[in-house]
């Protein structure tokens, strides 16, 4: 036995023979709620924290490296499709972020009512949609304009 | 969980005694405070980075060396990169725990633990190397 919850599917026919019991039903039954939602997307947007982490590692790596695969670096970063990248990694440190402090609140036994945690969940998503649109959307706009003025300064 | 096996070949043992040994290592505690305590750390960390990138975003190879070079800078960054892999770890250790069964769950974690630290390895050296070498740019 690899799992310690197999202990609890141990059943007896009238005959005495043992048989594994079925497993009664759990995600299929409940209709999805924010709650719900919040909770999974926590750990999801953890992994893919994690996931641009690791790119933000191989950024200073290269960084490290030599100016050569620093340039190389830039251009995944000022290509279209890294620019998502980025945006989705920010937007999942923030998402994180926001569920962690809630953890946080909860850890020191506030506002895990039922009714609190209804209320919390809405001003969740908007801190995370408000705070996370506009901090990628900034620190992207920025190193962009930044990046255009100083190409056109060595230009000329 | 495989609901065709039986578990007719254990049939001389109890629920109590397949389920002893089995069962809590007593670690759960202080692996959920390192969990807490690295986020905790990581919140002041993470907002000095985002700080540094709004400064930096878009400059050129020269000032980006120029500022990892510097002491407190690579002493933040060197710690970012410490606490965030370990969360990571300590996290995507509990995502194994729940999710993966059977004889896939150990050589899982495993490689989830040695994928992080060598991540969290190969960032700490590369501050390092910002911090301590002379650039590569000047040779």
């Amino acid at each position: 036995m690899q799992d310690v919850r197999e202990a609890l599917y141990v059943g007896s026919r009238s005959d005495g023979t043992l048989i594994r019991r079925p497993m009664s039903p759990h995600l299929q039954v409940y209709k999805m709620r924010l709650s719900m939602f919040l909770s999974i997307s926590n750990r999801i947007t953890g992994v893919a924290a994690t996931a641009g982490s690791a790119l933000g590692v191989a950024w200073l790596a290269s960084l490290a490296s030599g100016p050569k695969s620093f340039a190389t670096a830039r251009k995944v970063t000022g290509n279209p499709l890294g620019q998502v990248v980025l945006a989705g990694w920010i937007l999942s440190l923030v998402w994180h972020t926001v569920g962690g402090l809630r953890h946080f609140i909860w850890d020191a036994g506030h506002r895990y009512d039922k009714q609190e945690l209804n209320e919390d969940g809405p001003v969740a998503v908007g801190v995370i949609a408000g705070f996370g649109l506009t901090l990628a959307a900034a620190l992207l706009c920025v190193s962009g304009v930044r990046a255009s003025r100083r190409a056109k300064a060595k230009g000329i | 969980m495989d609901a065709s096996v039986s578990p007719r070949h254990e049939v001389m043992r109890s629920q109590l005694g397949r389920a002893r040994g089995l069962g809590s290592g007593h670690s759960g505690t202080a692996h959920w405070i390192a969990e807490r305590v690295s986020a905790a750390t990581l919140l002041p960390l993470s907002g000095w980075f985002v700080v540094q990138m709004f400064r930096l975003g878009g400059a050129d190879y020269e000032d980006v060396t120029k500022w990892g070079g510097k002491p407190v800078n690579a002493t933040m960054l060197a710690a970012l990169v410490i606490s965030s892999f370990y969360h990571a770890e300590v996290g995507l250790q509990v995502i194994v725990d729940d999710y993966v069964h059977g004889k896939a769950h150990l050589p899982t974690k495993l490689l989830v633990r040695f994928g992080t630290w060598l991540v969290g390895l190969l960032g700490v050296i590369a501050v390092l190397k910002l911090a301590l070498g002379k650039s590569s740019s000047r040779s």
